[in-house]
Formats: C-alpha cells, structure tokens, sequence
C-alpha cells in the first residue's frame, strides 16, 4: 500500500486533483504531481499556462479552488499563518523577476534570510554568503548595488539568495530566462548538484527544453489549462502525443494554438473600435 | 445628467471613503501591533531616522531660516505701528513653536519624505519585493512598514524642533542684526514669554501627531498602490494631497484644542 504523502518523509510536495485560478477565473485543474527527496522536476508550458500560479499555489499565496496541495505533510490550506511562515522557512523561491530588494546590495539581499531567519555570527554570514555568491559565479559582485548589475547577473543573486538556506524544497521560476549559454548551462548543473548535495526537492518552472531535459527525474507538461503529460525525459521525448510533440519540437502549428483566442469583450472592443468616425 | 446616475456615484464614493477610512485604521492597527520587531531591532529604526530624518533636513532647515526671516521683517513692520518690536523675538518664537514649526515642517515632511516613502513601497510591490518577503516567511509589515513608520513618527518632531529653532535664528538675523532691535530685549522677551509646557511642549504634541498621520498616509498609499508605474505616480500624489490637508485640518483641531480657555 502506498503512504499517505503525510507520513512519508522523502515525499515534499503533493498536488492531489488540484484547480487553481484567481476569483472564479479557474487557470489550472484536474493537477495530480508528487515532488520527492533528490528530485528535480521540471513544469513546462507555454506562456500563460498556468505555470507561476502552480509555484504560488505551493507557497500557500493562493489556495487550491479544489483538492489538496500538501506541502511536507502538512495541507497547505489548512494550516494557522504561524505554520504557514514555518513551511515557508523550508521552501526557497527564486522569482520569475528575481525580485531583489532595490535598497540593499548584491551581498545583503542574498544575507537576507540569513539575517531574518538565523542567529549567526556576522563572519558566518560573510563567509555563507560569499560560498553561495560564488557558486553563481559572482562573488566578487558582492557589493554592488543593484542598480549597477545586468538582469542576468540579477537573476543569480536571486539564486544565491533562494538557496542561501540550503531549503528542502526549492522553486525556481524561470531560473534560465535572461541567462548567456554559459551561464545558463552553469545554473543547469548547479541547481542539479545543489538538489543532488543538499538531497532537496526542487521544482523547475521553465520553457527550456534542452536544459531542463538534461536535468530533471520527472517532467510535466501543462497547457489548456491542465496537465498535459507527465514522466521521465526520456519517456516524454519518445511521446507520440501532438501536444507534447508540437511543445518539445517548437512546432508553429498543432493542438496549441499560438493566438490568443477571440473572446466577446474582444469583439466587442473591435466592433467600437470599427464604429469610431 | 441622469440623477439615478448622480445619487449612485455619490453612495459609492461615500462606500468607498467609509472603507478606505476602514482599510487605513486596520493598517494602523497591523502596525502598533507588530511594532514589537521596531523594539527588537532598533537598528532597522535608526536607519530610518536617519533616511527620513537626515535626507529631509536641509529642505527643513533652509525653509526654517526663510521663514524666521519673513517672521521678523513681517513681525517688525506691526510691531513697529504700536512702538512695541522689542517683542518681535517673542512673536517669533511663539509663531513657530505653536504653529509655523510643526505645520510647515509637516506638509515639506509629506513633500519629501512621505513621497519617497509611497514610491519606495509602492515600485517594492510592483517588483514583487514584497510577495518576496512573504514566500521568504518574512512578514512585510513587520520588516518594512513598522521601522519606516517608527522611523517617521520620530524624525517629525525632531525636524520640526530644528526648523523652529533655524527659525529663531532667521528672525533674530533680520531683527536684531539687519534692523537693530536690542538683543536683550530680543531674548528676554522671548525668555519670559513662551511657556515650556503650553507652547513647547503643545508645539512637540502636534508634531508628533502631525508625524503620525503623514507618515501613515504614505505607508497606506504606498501599500495601496497599483503595481505599475501609473498607480505608483498617483499614489505619490494622493500620499501630498491627502497629507496637507490632513495636517491643515488636525493643526486647526488640536489648536482649538490647545490653546482654548
């Protein structure tokens, strides 16, 4: 019989006939995923997909508008504000925006949780944050504001800061966008190493295909407002399924449609648009 | 008009004052009740006062030192109709510390702190700076509103004692070196005229308030802002707008209030 994700310790994430949306606008349904131990999983779709929504879903910044998100055991939306800050002490988040603090520099954002979460001497600070400054290759940025630092060397403070912790569980947001091909193969194998060393679980939202199927155990594929495909990179690189087919090949044309679809407020604005003298 | 139109706009601009004046008292109230943090970390405080305090000391200053200045040709001038300009330096200090000091000091304060403080707020929102903070299990009102608030509520007072006494200075230039009036009688008027506790310390009283209901107003609107640059420019303007005329409004109440038989 297989445990209930609440008593088995190795699994960290569980999405059970999960919906997500905002208000009465459901993005996502029917989501059934399972994040383990030492895992790495990568969620791709296109753009709009539902892909973010997912990430606050596990974060506990939206809750499911059906089924269950558990998150190290505990329902997400069950939880008190209290153990709701203690899961989220487990999690590490890098954002699609990096979302860097603009008033503190490259060395204080990624000092930050260490500071807010931990009472750590200040030299166990610098010493911390300066290994995670240079596994993303930017130690010696450290006191640079943030102002002065290009969106790719943005996107790896962010990563410093996300892993800073050393989390169980770590999401990451598009972690490639906006990444030279050397950098952006460097953070491939680092999120890799760091998931393999510190035995995390880590979820990778992302539209690269090759990278992200270099790395992954497990990949999902969400579109249409549900999950897609599900399995290992090489199960799902031998698929036959036009979506996952017409998604992993970049095909122009196929199930996906790459217009927005024409909706009533739309022909509506159109027909005022026409009317206008 | 259509009057059906009318009556409805007014109900809901009345709904929506009734729930903004709600929505900024549950503010204050999240704040004092998470300002434990601003006592066990002092120095998120300090750095504060300094960035609000220090940065908005010159425009103070120098608006103090103009003001004395005008007081004291202004002053002069009435004084001299009834032969009595020995009393300009209590004239201007009284005008200062009862009312000048703490009203002007406030609305340059929501001028220039209290913008920087709605925009500062209002682009960390648009840049996910604060759904940051959340997901990192840090609570944003506890790390960024209660020292910024702190940090407002007690920069005001001091700003608004160093523009009365630059004030002193600005009239004292003009009376006693420009024009010549007697010095002594220039201070000890002065001395002898403005109580500690009706005039100073009502003068502190209303500065602090004033500092409280500023600072407030910019953490709301900042709080409140639209994520884009549009929402974060209007904000700022309603954190100077809704924070003058709040100001002019309490400096009438608590003068009547004060200084009342």
């Amino acid at each position: 019989m297989e445990l209930h994700s609440s008593q088995n310790p190795e699994q960290l994430l569980d999405f059970s006939g999960v919906a997500l949306g905002y208000g009465d606008f459901t993005v996502l349904r029917d989501i059934d995923l399972r994040v383990q131990r030492g895992q790495v999983v990568a969620m791709m779709g296109g753009s709009g997909s539902g892909k973010t929504t997912l990430l606050r879903g596990a974060t506990g910044q939206i809750t499911a508008q059906q089924g269950t998100i558990t998150a190290f055991g505990q329902d997400v939306a069950k939880v008190s504000p209290d153990e709701l800050r203690k899961l989220r002490q487990r999690m590490g988040v890098l954002f699609q925006q990096g979302a860097l603090f603009t008033d503190l520099n490259v060395f204080e954002n990624v000092a930050f949780p260490l500071r807010e979460h931990t009472q750590i001497s200040e030299d166990q600070i610098v010493e911390c944050v300066l290994d995670k400054l240079n596994a993303v290759g930017l130690r010696a940025a450290a006191h640079l504001k943030i102002s002065e630092i290009s969106g790719g060397m943005a996107r790896r403070v962010a990563l410093a800061r996300a892993i800073v912790l050393e989390p169980e569980l770590i999401l990451y947001d598009e972690p490639f966008a906006g990444l030279d091909p050397i950098s952006l193969g460097i953070t491939a194998q680092l999120i890799r190493d760091l998931t393999d060393r510190l035995k995390c679980g880590s979820i990778l939202i992302t539209h690269d295909v090759i990278e992200s199927f270099e790395i992954a155990d497990q990949v999902y594929v969400v579109g249409q407002g549900r999950l897609l495909a599900s399995g290992s990179p090489a199960t799902l690189s031998q698929s036959t399924d036009p979506y996952v087919r017409q998604f992993l090949d970049g095909q122009p044309d196929g199930p996906i449609a790459f217009h927005y679809p024409e909706t009533q407020a739309f022909k509506h604005w159109l027909g005022q648009q026409r009317g206008r003298p | 008009m259509n009057p059906v139109k009318g009556i409805r706009a007014i109900g809901a601009w009345v709904v929506n004052f009734i729930f903004g004046l709600g929505a900024f008292a549950r503010l204050l109230w999240l704040i004092l009740a998470r300002s434990g943090a601003a006592i066990r970390r002092p120095g998120l405080v300090s750095q504060q006062v300094h960035f609000i305090g220090n940065y908005s000391l010159i425009i103070i200053a120098v608006s103090g030192l103009f003001v004395g200045f005008v007081l004291g040709l202004q002053g002069y001038y009435t004084l001299n109709r009834y032969g009595s300009e020995e009393a300009l330096g209590l004239l201007v200090a009284l005008s200062l510390t009862r009312e000048l000091g703490p009203v002007v000091t406030a609305l340059l304060f929501a001028g220039r702190a209290g913008t920087s403080l709605t925009a500062e707020i209002g682009l960390m929102k648009a840049g996910e700076q604060l759904s940051a903070m959340e997901v990192m299990a840090v609570d944003p009102v506890r790390r960024v509103l209660v020292p910024r608030f702190w940090g407002g509520v007690i920069a005001m007072p001091i700003l608004a004692a160093v523009f009365s006494m630059v004030g002193i200075i600005g009239g004292w230039v003009v009376g006693v070196l420009l024009i010549g009036i007697d010095p002594g009688a220039f201070w000890s008027q002065m001395q002898s005229g403005v109580d500690v506790f009706k005039d100073v310390a009502n003068g502190v009283i209303k500065s602090l308030i004033f500092g409280i209901a500023v600072t407030l107003i910019a953490l709301y609107e900042g709080w409140n802002a639209r994520a884009t640059p549009e929402g974060v420019a209007k904000a700022t303007t309603r954190t100077v707008v809704s924070g003058a005329l709040v100001v002019l409004g309490l400096d009438f109440l608590l003068t009547a209030l004060m200084f009342s038989n």
